[in-house]
């Protein structure tokens, strides 16, 4: 059985109240910091801990903390980021439902390692449910002294507000969630400033992940050093991943960073294997936007080792035979799945969510999902594949925030694995009209058949 | 599509004002313009859809223009701009929801309401639509109906057509 950080006690009935979590220990990060280390010391824990941010970047969270700009009488944020949206995502959603106050303990201890008063959670507006099970959560944590004036004594003061968002895959771009924060629409800003130094209301701040922010928690409790022995070389720590598709057990898991990949997908404890007994064809393993990879691929890397669930063994091999552990999203897909209808279904989204700043992002979104759409419904030329190469060049890299190489990624490495997929939909095309379902929902094919 | 021509204006009840003000506590002085979207929520909870009249006693309220009311409110996708059936059962549309059956349960309920995507009921109590990812992904199929966001996981055919039922005669 895998050691567990953050689900240790997710069975637990009522774990989600203060009263029970504080039974399990909860609220201990939050007494040893405030009494017995100085904001100094928290950030030096978790910079010992080579915790690395848990949204999909993987920047070190304690030097993402150094940075962050001290001027004297100017108010310091820190904004948690749960505005969770990439598909294949959904550990935050998870962990606020039914561990809330670990994310509250996490913000009280990150808060005051940061020196912010006034602390935000940016969560999605879709979940009303979450908003309301966290402000419950604050509510009890409020009256138990924990967030308020003078917390425990300490002379910290810290106040935590929820705020929902609108529905915008863009506003999980820190830069973007700021803006969103502010009252405006979501459209990522020019880096740098850096939040760091300009941030919410041009102050310096810090947008970190929920699961990074609740996993400061036992980084303080069992300290950096003890955290940072768990997992392999700079793949630190436990990592929640979601898991979805054609698996047996689909579902948030707890892993200790370095489990094989083979593991994770086949055995009981994790995903269980692929349904009905197909064989697993292909993985997106950190969330829709970093690169898909076939079978052979993702269970080993190109020079036969196995692959590791790891930021360094999933990226080993670049994107040529390489991916990425993103923000955990694992995705799997069974033998009959279609290459090219998931390709468009996620350029799709990508096209939905593009804010229109930039144009490569803007027209080119809305140009592979055009693309893509006529080759799946069987209109399709040769030449469209490599115009979807082309395309995705030209958006990626070049655009405001990194929605671009979102978009351009999973196009990018469907075809480079795939490519033979999606010359069969030009040369069976009467079959690939046939296989849909031939849904007018999206759009009728033949106006984008040009 | 967003129409200011028909600019009925709106008054809020005084219970509303007051959760406006509450919201406006979180920020800093001058900041209010940070309370925009939960109270777009809130009014939208209320009414449940975003009149251009609705929009301008926004902005009167957050002391902006009402152009910076209707930039946000056209820009996410949670709010809506004309009227909807009293329940919008919103189906995630996207990639793991597909694997698992999700455009099979879109053209089912297409089929057991009778009306299109966007459109509404004659009775005036369903209208529905596929929505972009809702971090759901292992519980897929998965809808949400508004304004608590609800979720409903696992669809099947039978699935739908007993919340279907479940709503309609709660309406009774």
């Amino acid at each position: 059985m895998a050691r567990k950080l953050l689900l240790e006690h997710i069975d637990v009935p009522y774990i989600n109240t203060l009263e029970v979590y504080r039974q399990k220990g909860g609220y201990r990060a939050v007494e040893k910091a405030l009494k017995k280390l100085s904001p100094d010391d928290v950030v030096e824990e978790v910079k010992k801990s080579g915790l690395r941010g848990r949204g999909g970047a993987g920047f070190p969270t304690g030097m993402k903390w150094s940075f962050l700009a001290k001027p004297e009488g100017v108010p310091r944020y820190l904004v948690c980021n749960a505005d969770e949206s990439e598909p294949g995502t959904f550990k935050d959603r998870f962990l606020m439902t039914y561990i809330p106050h670990a994310l509250i303990e996490g913000m009280i201890v990150s808060s005051y390692a940061l020196g912010a008063k006034t602390s935000y959670i940016y969560v999605r507006g879709e979940m009303m449910p979450q908003i309301k099970i966290l402000e419950r959560a604050i509510e009890e944590a409020k009256a138990a002294g924990f967030l308020g004036k003078n917390i425990l004594g300490s002379g910290y003061d810290l106040e935590l507000y929820v705020q929902p968002g609108g529905g915008a895959y863009i506003c999980g771009e820190e830069t973007a969630l700021l803006e969103s924060l502010e009252g405006k629409r979501g459209n990522p800003r020019i880096k740098p400033p850096f939040p760091a130094v300009a941030g919410l209301y041009n102050c310096p701040t810090v947008v970190n992940n929920v699961e990074s922010i609740a996993a400061t928690v036992p980084i303080l409790n069992m300290g950096g050093d003890e955290y940072a022995k768990i997992g392999i070389d700079r793949s630190t720590g436990t990592k929640l991943i979601s898991a979805s598709g054609n698996i047996n057990n689909p579902g948030v898991f707890e892993i200790e960073l370095g489990l094989p990949v083979e593991e994770f997908i086949y055995s009981d404890e994790y995903c269980g294997g692929i349904t009905n007994g197909k064989r697993l064809k292909a993985v997106v393993a950190g969330g829709s936007s970093v690169p898909i990879l076939p079978a052979n691929l993702i269970l080993k890397t190109a020079k036969g080792e196995n692959r590791l669930m790891t930021y360094e063994s999933l990226a080993d091999g670049g994107f040529i035979s390489g991916t990425m552990l993103g923000s955990g999203g694992f995705i799997a897909f069974d033998e009959d799945q279609c290459i090219v209808r998931n390709t468009w279904n996620f350029t799709r989204f990508y096209h939905h969510e593009s804010c229109g700043q930039c144009s490569p992002c803007r027209e080119g979104t809305g140009w592979m999902e055009k693309v893509l759409h006529r080759l799946e419904y069987g209109h399709g030329k040769m030449s469209d594949i490599d115009l979807l190469v082309d395309v995705s060049k030209k958006i990626e890299g070049n655009t405001i925030c990194p929605l671009g190489d979102a978009a351009a990624w999973p196009v990018a490495s469907a075809i480079r694995h795939f490519r033979d997929e999606f010359e069969w939909h030009v040369t069976n095309s009467d079959e690939a009209q046939i296989r849909n379902y031939g849904l007018a929902h999206y759009a009728d094919p033949l106006t984008l058949a040009g | 599509m967003l129409s200011v021509k028909k600019n009925e204006p709106v008054e809020f009840q005084d219970s509303l004002i007051k959760e406006f003000d509450a919201i406006v506590q979180r920020y800093p002085e001058g900041r209010q313009k940070s309370a925009l979207l939960p109270i777009l929520h809130l009014v939208q909870a209320q009414y449940g859809w975003l009149s251009v009249g609705a929009m301008d006693k926004v902005a009167v309220y957050l002391k902006i223009e009402p152009i910076e009311v209707y930039e946000v409110a056209t820009f996410y996708t949670m709010f809506f701009l004309q009227p909807q059936g009293k329940y919008v059962l919103e189906v995630c549309r996207t990639g793991p929801c597909c694997l698992v059956g999700a455009e099979k349960i879109m053209a089912h309920i297409e089929k057991r309401l009778g009306v299109k995507e966007n459109e509404v009921t004659p009775d005036g109590l369903f209208s529905w639509r596929g929505i972009e990812c809702v971090a759901a992904c292992g519980m897929g199929p998965v809808l949400q109906i508004g304004p608590d966001y609800t979720y409903y996981e696992n669809l099947t055919e039978e699935s739908v057509d007993r919340l279907i039922e479940t709503l309609k005669n709660k309406e009774n």
